[in-house]
């Protein structure tokens, strides 16, 4: 870490993220949501472990395994969910299970 | 050390433009196994060698492997050997192996140099790291096992095999 400014670091956990959430935005098939859902919890634990770094501490570390923990708990829910979207609709599209009115 | 940082944030960054953009949904798993695994490297260099590890075992491995069988699971049918036909081709899976043999180049590159290069001085052992998770953080990982058991008992309860009873009720 000493030869590798901060900045830098953190300007790709930026980049990341955002081409995370246009991904996120851009894309209609649910498969691809959680893709970028993906995307963005990676870049955001990559911002965690790059201050960890600069300040010397484990505390980023730790941060990110549970970023990490969270990202598969929500990653094995949601793709169960695109299981029975998928077995009910017979389509991945997002839009076609807007189906509650409020 | 500047230089592996920044190529694999470049590959890191190609790749990621390139699974957000792919219309095939295992193209795009590729490629996103790539990036991961790039991410890791950046880990790496930054001085986290065991987060680096736990990016490839777990990001990488296991949860990529579940959008693989997921993906697997939602393309039977004839859709799935006309897909297999195109994977013998051989041409979609150019543009991943390039971006991973450069990663390889680089992790050669490290393991050839010696580990004080590799990662500077102020490296975190996973001693430090395992002594902070079971000190101060020990409720966070009491929380985080109970996440996992919720996770658990939600993807078993929606992946259940009757869907109809449930759903007409």
């Amino acid at each position: 870490m000493a030869s590798i400014p901060m900045q830098q670091g953190l300007l790709l956990a930026g980049i990341l993220f955002s081409l995370g959430l246009v991904g996120l935005l851009v894309r209609r098939n649910v498969i691809f949501v959680l893709m970028s859902l993906e995307i963005m919890l990676n870049a955001a634990g990559l911002a965690f472990v790059v201050a960890g770094a600069r300040w010397g501490q484990a505390d980023g570390q730790i941060v990110f395994l549970f970023i990490l923990t969270m990202a598969a708990a929500e990653v094995s829910v949601g793709l169960a969910l695109v299981l029975r979207i998928y077995h009910r609709f017979k389509t991945l599209d997002s839009d076609a299970v807007s189906e509650m009115r409020g | 050390m500047e230089v592996v940082f920044y190529i694999a944030a470049i590959v890191a960054i190609a790749s990621t433009i390139l699974a957000i953009t792919r219309l095939n949904a295992v193209h795009a798993l590729l490629y996103l196994i790539v990036s991961l695994l790039s991410v890791a490297i950046v880990f790496f260099v930054m001085g986290a060698p065991f987060v680096a590890a736990l990016e490839v075992i777990i990001y990488a491995g296991a949860i990529m492997v579940l959008f693989v069988f997921v993906v697997m699971m939602l393309n039977l049918g004839k859709k799935a050997t006309e897909m297999e036909r195109q994977w013998q081709r051989g041409s979609m899976w150019v543009g991943p192996s390039i971006l991973a043999a450069i990663l390889i180049a680089e992790v050669a590159y490290m393991v050839a140099s010696p580990v004080t290069a590799a990662y500077g001085a102020t490296a975190i052992e996973p001693k430090q790291v395992g002594i902070t998770l079971f000190g101060p953080y020990l409720i966070g990982v009491e929380l985080a096992s109970m996440l996992l058991l919720g996770a658990l008992v939600g993807a078993y309860h929606l992946g259940r095999r009757t869907p109809e009873k449930t759903e007409k009720k």
